[in-house]
C-alpha cells in the first residue's frame, strides 16, 4: 500500500484505524481474477486507500461498472457496499438512476477505454454533460483485454499491437472531450504513479459532480510491449506531471501555509482542500482554455501529461439543476407518493 | 336554433328514414391548422348531449401541413370501436378532397368548401357546399387568426345540420379554452356565423340527426396515455426516464404535468418523482433498473423501436431481478414505418426480451380504465417480482378519446415485495434463514428477498448485483450447477406470476362452441362485432386475455369451445401463435383473425373473419 500522506507534511504511519473506526482492510472486497502485474490492480489499491483515509461509510458506497477487465475490478474492492455490473458501456445511465433517487451513495465507476470511449461513447458524454455526482474512472490501456488484444478508440494513431497490427485511426482524449462537456472535475494519471492517483481519487471523492480520472494502467498481457504508447515503460519514461497534488480532508484543519506563486488551492463544496504545488509556473487549473491548451499540446507532441487538468468545484451537479431534493427519493413514505382522493377527484372532474 | 326553424328543416328531408345517433362524422384538414381544438369542441359537445362518442385522430408523422383525419363516432348502443362507413364528412383539405369524397358510403352527408367543387364526383352521397374562406373573411377581423377559426366554422355548420345544442357548445367552448374570454368570443363568433350561414342557406337533404340521450353523465373523456399516467402517478412511481417516441410521449408528458401539481412535497415544495428525459432508449431502460435497484418505483415509456432497444437492458433486469416498469405504447414501425399507426406490434417480441432464457410479465389493458388500474398493478408486480413488466397499451387506446367511467381511487396498499430495509428486518430475516443470501428461494416461491445500497451499516446485507452468472448468494460463478439452478427458480417465479396477473375476463355466451380470443385495444371491436353476430343468430363466448403469462384459464377456455377465433392486431398472428406454443394441447381449434392496416381494429373485420371460419 502506498503512502498517501501530505507531500510537505512529514510522513505519519497510517493508523490502524480511520474516523469510521474501519482498517483498511475493511474496504477490501474479492481477490482479484486479473492478470498477475495487471494495472488495474494497483488502482484498485488506491480506491481502497482513498476510501480508507476518506473515511467514508463502505455501506454508502455504490460501485459501478459495465463491461472489460476494468469494470470487474468493482468486485475487488468495499464489499461491504453494494456493487452493480450493468451492460457493457452503459455503467453511466445505471448509475444517474441511483443517484437521482439516493444522492447519499457515493457513486465509484470503474469502466475501461473500451467501455467508454466505443461502445459507452454516447452514455459517457451524457452522463458528464449533466454532471451527474459519481466518480467515474477509466483504466485506459488502449486495448480490448478480455476479447484478447483488439484496439480500442484510445490507442495513439501508429502504435502497434504484438501482432504488428498498427493502429491508423486518432485517439480519443477522454479529458479533452470531458472539459469539453462541461465536467467539473478532470484528471489525468497513471497506475504507476501511486502517490498521484490517491491524491486525485480523494479530490474527486469530495468532489460535487462528475470527476473523471482517465488513468494509463497497462495491459501487461495484450499491450505492454516496446510499441505501445499504453505500455508501463513508456508511461513511466514519459510520464509529466504538471502539479504534485496535496488533499486536505474537510476533517483536517489547514495549518501549512502555502505560497500563491507556487501553488494553487482549489476549495471543494464540502470543505476539502485540492493543494497542488505547480511544475509548470503558469498553469491555472481553474482555467478552462488552458486546460484545453495544455490537452491540446500534449496530443501534438505525444506527451503524457498527469495531474488535475481542470477542476470547477462550484458547478452544479444533476441533482440541483433538475431541482432534486437533498432528501433521498428512495426514503420517502408511501403517504408522500400517492396523492389523496380529493386530486384524484379533481382530476376526474376536469375531464367531464 | 327555434322550434320553428327545426320543424321547417325536418320537413325538408322527409321520406328518408333518419339515422339517430348512430353514425361517424369524418373531419378532412391539414396537420397543424388547429382543426384539434374544433374536433374536440364537437366531440365534447355530442358527449354532453348524453350521446356515447368516441374521437380518433388519424395523423400523419409530420407537423404542419400533411392530411390529418379525425373521426366521431356516435353511438347509441355505446360502441366506441372504429366504424368503417362515413356517415358525415367535413372535408377541408383540398389535398384529400376527391379520395375523401369516394372513400364515403352512398348516401353520405358532404359538406366541403365550395372552391372544391367536389359535387360532381358522385351522385349517390348530399353535398353541402359552403364558403368557408368567404365567410371567415366577414367573421374573423384579424389575418393571422383567419387560419384557425376557419376551422370553428364547420363546427358551426355540422351543428345546425346535425341538432348539436349551443348551449352545449358553448360549454365545449369554455372548456377548451379554459374561459379565456378573447379566444372563447373568436372562436364562438365563427362557429355561431357557420350556424347562422348554413340556416339560412342549406337545405338538409340528409338523414343523420343527433338527439339528446341520457347516457354519459357523470362519464368523463380521456386518452389512455393520460389514464396510464394518472395510473403511474397514483401507483407512487418515484423515477421516470423516457426518450420522446410516438405514441408514447404524451404519457410521460401527462405524468410529468400532473406530478408537477400532486406530487409536491406538503414541506419542502420539491417533487418526489425525479424526471430524467434520456439520451436513447438504452439509457432511459439502464436509468429505470439503477433507480430500480436502488429502491425506488421506476419506469419508462416508449414504443417499439424503443423496446428494441431496451432489449439488453431487459435480460439484464430479468436474471439481476431489479422491478422496472416499461410503458409501451405500440405502433407500426421501424423508422419511418407509419409511426402514427396503430397496432399490437410488439407481443411477441416483448414477451422473450432478451437474450438467453427469458419471459417477462405483459399487462394487456383493453380500455383506458385499465390504462390507468394496470399501471398500479405494473408497479406492484415489478417490486414483487423483481423484475421488468411491461404495461402493452397501443396508440389507439393511447393518443384516441375515449369515454369513460371516472377512474376510482385506490386504497389498496402499495406492494413493494421483498425488501429488507432496515437492520431489524435482515436480523430476523438471518434468524430464520441462517443468512441473507440475495437469490435463494428461501420462501418456495421464486421470489428471493433483497437489501438496497445506502440503507443500512450491516456488512451482511451487501451484494454484487450482475447477470446470469452467479450463485445464490450474487457471488460470481459459472457452474453448471448454479446457473441451472437460478435458471429453474427464475421458471419457479413466472409459475408464481401466474397467480398474480389479471386473470382474463370470460364473456360467457350461451354454451356457445365458438371461442373468441383477443387483447387490448381489439375488445370494444369485438365486442360490438358479438352484438351484432347475436342479431343474426350466430352466438360466441368471449375470453379476454389481460396479462401474459398464460393463465390456466385460457386453456380450459379453448378445450371448452370447438373452434376458437384469436385476434390479433398484427400480420402474423402474434398472439395466436404464443398460444400455440404455450397453451400445449387443443391448439388445432384456434383460428386467427388478423388486423393490420394501421386503422384500428372495427367489428366488421372481426365478423367477416369468423363468418368466413364458420362457412369452412
Amino acid at each position: 500500500m502506498s503512502s498517501t500522506a501530505e507531500p510537505k507534511a512529514p510522513e505519519p504511519k497510517a493508523p490502524a484505524v480511520n474516523r469510521a473506526g474501519l482498517s483498511v482492510k475493511e474496504y477490501g472486497g474479492s481477490k482479484s481474477t486479473l492478470c498477475v502485474g495487471c494495472g488495474h490492480d494497483v488502482i484498485t489499491r488506491q480506491i481502497t486507500q482513498a476510501l480508507y483515509e476518506m473515511s467514508i461509510p463502505p455501506y454508502k458506497v455504490a460501485k459501478m461498472s459495465g463491461i472489460g477487465c476494468s469494470s470487474k475490478t468493482t468486485a475487488y474492492f468495499a464489499d461491504r457496499g453494494h456493487g452493480f455490473n450493468a451492460v457493457h458501456g452503459r455503467m453511466p445511465a445505471v448509475a444517474t438512476g441511483a443517484m437521482m433517487v439516493n444522492p447519499s451513495l457515493l457513486a465509484i465507476g470503474v469502466s475501461g477505454d473500451g467501455d467508454t470511449a466505443s461502445i459507452g461513447a454516447g452514455q459517457f458524454v451524457h452522463l458528464l454533460r449533466r454532471n451527474v455526482p459519481m466518480v467515474y474512472i477509466v483504466e485506459n490501456n488502449g486495448v480490448y483485454g478480455l476479447t484478447k488484444g483488439q484496439f480500442s478508440a484510445t490507442a495513439d494513431a501508429g502504435s502497434k499491437l504484438k501482432t504488428g497490427a498498427v493502429n491508423d485511426l486518432p485517439a480519443i482524449d477522454l479529458c479533452a472531450m470531458a472539459i469539453e462537456l462541461g465536467c467539473g472535475y478532470v484528471a489525468r494519471s497513471f497506475s504507476g504513479d501511486m502517490k498521484q492517483l490517491v491524491g486525485l481519487l480523494k479530490g474527486a471523492m469530495a468532489h460535487r459532480g462528475t470527476a473523471l480520472l482517465d488513468v494509463v494502467s497497462p495491459c501487461v498481457t495484450f499491450n505492454n510491449h516496446d510499441s505501445s504508447t499504453k505500455s508501463y515503460k513508456w508511461a513511466k519514461d514519459h510520464e509529466i506531471p504538471i502539479h504534485e497534488i496535496g488533499f486536505v480532508p474537510y476533517f483536517e484543519d489547514i495549518t501549512v501555509d502555502y505560497d500563491p506563486g507556487t501553488t494553487q488551492d482549489v476549495a471543494l463544496h464540502d470543505g476539502s482542500h485540492i493543494r497542488l504545488r505547480k511544475l509548470r509556473a503558469d498553469y491555472d487549473a481553474t482555467d478552462k482554455r488552458k486546460a484545453i491548451a495544455l490537452c491540446m499540446e500534449a496530443q501534438e507532441k505525444t506527451e503524457f501529461l498527469t495531474g488535475l487538468i481542470y477542476v470547477e468545484p462550484a458547478k452544479k451537479d444533476f441533482l440541483a439543476l433538475s431541482g432534486v431534493g437533498s432528501q433521498p427519493i428512495v426514503e420517502m413514505p408511501e403517504s408522500s407518493l400517492r396523492p389523496p382522493k380529493k386530486a384524484l377527484d379533481e382530476i376526474m372532474e376536469s375531464l367531464k | 336554433m327555434s322550434t320553428a326553424v327545426l320543424e321547417e328543416k325536418r320537413s325538408e328531408s322527409v321520406g328518408r328514414t333518419p339515422v339517430i345517433n348512430d353514425f361517424s362524422i369524418h373531419v378532412a384538414t391539414a396537420n397543424g391548422s388547429g382543426s384539434q381544438s374544433s374536433n374536440s369542441i364537437l366531440m365534447r359537445s355530442i358527449f354532453q348531449m348524453g350521446i356515447p362518442v368516441s374521437g380518433k385522430n388519424l395523423f400523419p408523422s409530420n407537423i404542419q401541413g400533411l392530411p390529418t383525419w379525425f373521426t366521431i363516432r356516435a353511438s347509441k348502443e355505446g360502441f366506441i370501436a372504429r366504424r368503417r362507413d362515413v356517415g358525415v364528412l367535413i372535408c377541408m383539405n383540398p389535398e384529400t378532397a376527391h379520395e375523401d369524397v369516394r372513400s364515403v358510403a352512398p348516401g353520405a352527408a358532404v359538406i366541403y368548401e365550395e372552391n372544391l367543387k367536389l359535387d360532381t364526383l358522385r351522385n349517390d352521397v348530399v353535398f353541402y357546399p359552403v364558403p368557408f374562406s368567404k365567410l371567415v373573411l366577414e367573421l374573423v377581423q384579424d389575418g393571422k387568426l383567419r387560419r384557425l377559426a376557419i376551422n370553428m366554422i364547420y363546427v358551426g355548420v355540422a351543428a345546425w345540420l346535425l341538432d348539436v345544442d349551443m348551449g352545449e357548445i358553448e360549454k365545449a367552448v369554455a372548456k377548451q379554452f379554459k374561459s379565456k374570454a378573447a379566444a372563447v368570443e373568436i372562436n364562438m363568433t365563427a362557429i355561431r356565423g357557420g350556424l347562422d350561414w348554413a340556416q339560412k342557406n342549406l337545405t338538409k337533404r340528409d338523414p343523420f340527426r343527433l338527439e339528446r340521450m341520457n347516457a354519459t353523465a357523470g362519464k368523463i373523456i380521456i386518452e389512455g396515455n393520460a389514464a396510464g399516467a394518472i395510473g403511474c402517478m397514483m401507483a407512487g412511481v418515484q423515477f421516470l426516464a423516457w426518450y420522446p417516441i410516438t405514441p408514447s410521449s404524451s404519457l410521460a408528458e401527462s405524468l410529468i404535468d400532473y406530478a408537477g401539481k400532486y406530487r409536491l412535497d406538503p414541506e419542502t415544495g420539491q417533487s418526489t418523482l425525479s424526471v430524467v428525459q434520456a439520451e436513447d432508449e438504452l439509457a432511459a431502460l439502464g436509468m429505470v433498473l439503477g433507480a430500480g435497484w436502488a429502491g425506488a418505483r421506476a419506469m419508462t415509456t416508449t414504443s417499439g423501436p424503443g423496446i428494441s432497444l431496451m432489449s439488453e437492458f431487459t435480460g439484464l433486469g430479468y436474471y439481476a431481478e431489479v422491478p422496472a416498469v416499461i410503458v409501451d405504447v405500440q405502433r407500426v414501425g421501424p423508422s419511418t414505418g407509419l409511426p402514427t399507426r396503430t397496432m399490437q406490434g410488439d407481443i411477441t417480441s416483448t414477451y422473450y426480451l432478451g437474450h438467453g432464457d427469458s419471459r417477462h410479465i405483459l399487462l394487456l389493458p383493453g380500455s383506458v380504465e385499465e390504462c390507468y388500474s394496470m399501471a398500479m398493478d405494473a408497479f406492484d408486480l415489478a417490486e414483487r417480482f423483481q423484475t421488468p413488466v411491461f404495461l402493452m397499451t397501443d396508440l389507439d387506446l393511447g393518443m384516441n378519446n375515449w369515454m369513460a367511467e371516472p377512474l376510482p381511487y385506490s386504497d389498496r396498499p402499495l406492494d413493494r415485495g421483498k425488501v429488507l430495509r432496515t437492520k431489524a428486518e435482515l436480523d430476523a430475516h438471518i434468524a430464520k434463514f441462517k443468512e441473507f443470501a440475495r437469490y435463494r428461494d428461501v420462501d418456495g416461491d421464486g421470489i428471493p428477498w433483497r437489501t438496497l445500497p445506502g440503507f443500512m451499516d450491516a456488512p451482511a446485507a451487501t451484494y454484487f448485483t450482475r447477470g446470469s452468472g452467479h450463485n445464490d448468494r450474487a457471488q460470481y460463478t459459472e457452474r453448471p450447477d448454479d446457473y441451472k439452478n437460478n435458471m429453474d427458480r427464475l421458471a419457479r417465479k413466472l409459475e408464481t406470476a401466474k397467480k398474480y396477473v389479471p386473470g382474463p375476463v370470460l364473456s360467457d355466451g350461451s354454451g356457445s362452441r365458438i371461442g373468441i380470443i383477443a387483447y387490448g385495444s381489439s375488445d370494444f371491436a369485438v365486442e360490438e362485432a358479438r352484438v351484432i353476430l347475436g342479431r343474426k343468430g350466430t352466438k360466441t363466448d368471449y375470453l379476454r386475455l389481460r396479462a401474459l403469462p398464460f393463465t390456466p384459464e385460457t386453456a380450459a377456455f379453448i378445450a371448452a369451445h370447438d373452434r376458437v377465433y384469436v385476434v390479433d392486431q398484427n400480420r402474423d398472428g402474434q398472439m395466436y401463435d404464443l398460444l400455440r406454443l404455450e397453451i400445449g394441447g387443443n391448439t388445432d381449434r384456434l383460428r386467427s383473425i388478423r388486423h393490420y392496416d394501421g386503422f384500428p381494429l372495427d367489428a366488421e373485420t372481426v365478423i367477416e373473419g369468423i363468418e368466413a371460419g364458420e362457412k369452412n
